[in-house]
């Protein structure tokens, strides 16, 4: 385990070194999240509208500016570690190294978060606190959930990535998936508008795919909507299950890769 | 240390239509052909060897290599590695190895070298005073201080390939494949690799098995060369048999001053092979001609801007051992 600690701690630091990157990211989140609380203030008309769909006008600014803090804590976009490893060939010596790969990987992303809380996640939701009036949790144990939620999300949110990543042992490129799944999690993780918004069949069809575990769930949690229990076992069954295809599929790409040479 | 029979390798590639009609054809219909790689190779390297795996560009050279770290599954034929089947125990024989490619890193490129280098502890669990002691020694032998704190991104090649070198043998692998270890590098930083390479041969023992296609790097450092091409081994022996055999000729170029002419230049052992402009290429027997006695009997014949010696290359020298011979064929290839 410790070798998987260490490999935490160095990627932790290496995305400390991103400094204007981090910036220049915390400017974009901030400039989306006052463009999309202005565009739900007009149309809550200042609060006067009440409710919509279970959302009142701080809860809505709430989800923004969740939204927002979570986009790089989870990584929802544009992840290409392992795939960039592939093409390069870099993977040969990650594969024949005594490690186990998706878990070298899973701390790698760890070590990732772990710097992206304090240098997006915070830094993002304070702006968006001290700029709008949002909904708060009435109880520590709410916050606490909170916290074991969107650590959960990053889990799913690694297995899926993982699993995309692995295509690039069959495709040369992989620029058409990525299209595909900005696309996909734009949507469905409930990132541009909440889940609850959309008509009752799409609900339907949000609720059957992963990617409400990666965003919607934990907004959910912080705003009371959904029981912590809930929300635990939602996330941890796309845990486990993306974590166990995630090893079938890398079994059949390095069975590939030791026949056909990739 | 590594026993090979018959090893051979070979690919399916698939047939590529055109367009997306036949892009769906390919679905159904598999048909395409076979290429083979790695053909029926077989040799022994003991304990404490430096072979020099050689050959052109898509020899099969890296194949090789694969097959023999356990990353690739050969078509046919067995391996023994450090007394391990490589394919079917690849984990097991991890930490008896150290890989370095030339044209890949396994350092971390955005951070510190010394970081990549630590985690090297952790992943093969050495214990800590056998790595630290590993560590100071090849920060010495590597010359690693100046650049130990800075990332890898900002070292120069010859500085990232000694960081490469020094993370593929901390945790003391008894065998070393190098694949290309010197492609890119310049004059003092190829040297330095080879003085390196040639260390810890002989003060640890460590066998290695070095792809290359630069000769010089197998004149420094290897008395046994293996020599493949197209998949097949041309050529197992040592290294000077064979430039007494076919690698004895060496060629003068020299260019003339504008107007200047050398025809009719008659000297035994020396062939004029081309002719381009103010520019003549000689070939000459390096047994029976001394280079200084050539170069100076061409300057007294005609003045000369300036002159340059060519060593054979490895193609022709395969090209040699192909033909049975050098004399029919120039020296000089484009």
């Amino acid at each position: 385990m410790r070798l998987y600690f260490e490999v935490a701690r160095r990627s932790f630091q290496r995305h400390l070194t991103y400094r204007v990157a981090t910036l220049a990211g915390l400017f974009t989140n901030a400039v989306f999240g006052i463009f999309f609380s202005s565009v739900y203030r007009a149309f809550y008309q200042d609060g006067e509208r009440g409710v919509v769909a279970d959302f009142t006008l701080p809860e809505i600014l709430t989800f923004v500016w969740i939204g927002q803090s979570l986009l790089m804590l989870v990584y929802l976009w544009n992840w290409w570690e392992v795939a960039d490893s592939i093409r390069t060939g870099d993977v040969v010596s990650d594969l024949m190294k005594p490690m186990d790969f998706q878990l070298y990987w899973l701390s790698r992303d760890l070590g990732r978060a772990s710097c992206h809380w304090l240098t997006r996640f915070v830094p993002t939701f304070a702006m968006g606190a001290l700029l709008f009036d949002l909904a708060w949790p009435g109880t520590i144990s709410t916050w606490l959930a909170f916290f074991i939620s969107v650590n959960l999300a990053i889990l799913v949110s690694f297995g899926w990535r993982f699993l995309l990543n692995l295509s690039a042992f069959w495709l040369l490129d992989v620029r058409g998936i990525n299209t595909i799944a900005v696309l996909v999690l734009n949507f469905f993780s409930g990132l541009l508008v909440p889940i609850a918004f959309f008509p009752g069949w799409l609900r339907t069809v949000a609720e059957w795919l992963p990617f409400r575990a990666i965003v919607m769930v934990p907004v959910e949690v912080f705003l009371g909507q959904r029981t912590p229990q809930s929300a635990l076992l939602i996330q941890a069954f796309w845990v486990v299950a993306l974590r166990l295809l995630g090893q079938v599929v890398l079994n059949a790409a390095v069975r590939k890769l030791v026949v056909q040479g990739g | 240390m590594i026993t090979a029979r018959g090893l051979s390798k070979s690919y399916w590639v698939a047939r590529h239509r055109r367009g997306a009609l036949g892009a769906m054809r390919s679905l159904v219909d598999r048909s395409g052909r076979e290429v083979r790689a790695v053909r029926d190779i077989s040799f022994d390297v003991a304990a404490g060897e430096i072979v020099g795996y050689v050959g052109p560009n898509g020899a099969g050279k890296s194949t090789t290599i694969k097959m023999l770290t356990g990353i690739l599954v050969p078509t046919a034929g067995e391996a023994t590695v450090a007394g391990y089947v490589p394919w079917n125990q690849r984990k097991s024989l991890a930490s008896k190895i150290g890989v370095v490619f030339g044209q890949r890193t396994q350092l971390w490129w955005d951070l510190p070298l010394i970081e990549s280098l630590e985690l090297l502890r952790f992943v093969y669990r050495v214990p800590v005073d056998r790595f630290q002691a590993n560590l100071t020694e090849m920060r010495s032998l590597l010359d690693l201080d100046p650049f130990l704190e800075t990332p890898v991104r900002q070292l120069s090649l010859g500085q990232r390939m000694r960081g490469d070198l020094a993370a593929a043998v901390l945790h003391e692998p008894p065998l070393l494949y190098l694949d290309e270890p010197t492609i890119g590098l310049d004059v003092v930083a190829k040297a330095r690799v080879r003085e390196f390479l040639a260390r810890i041969n002989r003060e640890r023992g460590v066998t290695i098995l070095l792809t290359t296609h630069d000769l010089a790097d197998v004149e420094h450092l290897c008395r046994r060369m293996i020599i493949i091409d197209r998949g097949r081994l041309l050529y197992d022996g040592s290294v000077e048999a064979l430039r007494q055999r076919h690698g004895s000729h060496r060629t003068l170029v020299v260019d003339l001053e504008a107007g200047a002419t050398i025809d009719g230049f008659v000297r035994d052992g020396v062939e004029l092979v081309r002719a381009d402009g103010p520019r003549r290429w000689l070939r000459f027997d390096r047994e029976a001609v001394s280079a200084a006695s050539l170069i100076s009997s061409v300057v007294a014949r005609a003045p000369v801007v300036d002159v340059a010696i060519e060593e054979p290359a490895i193609e022709d020298i395969i090209r040699g051992i192909y033909e049975g011979g050098l004399r029919a064929e120039p020296a000089v290839s484009e």
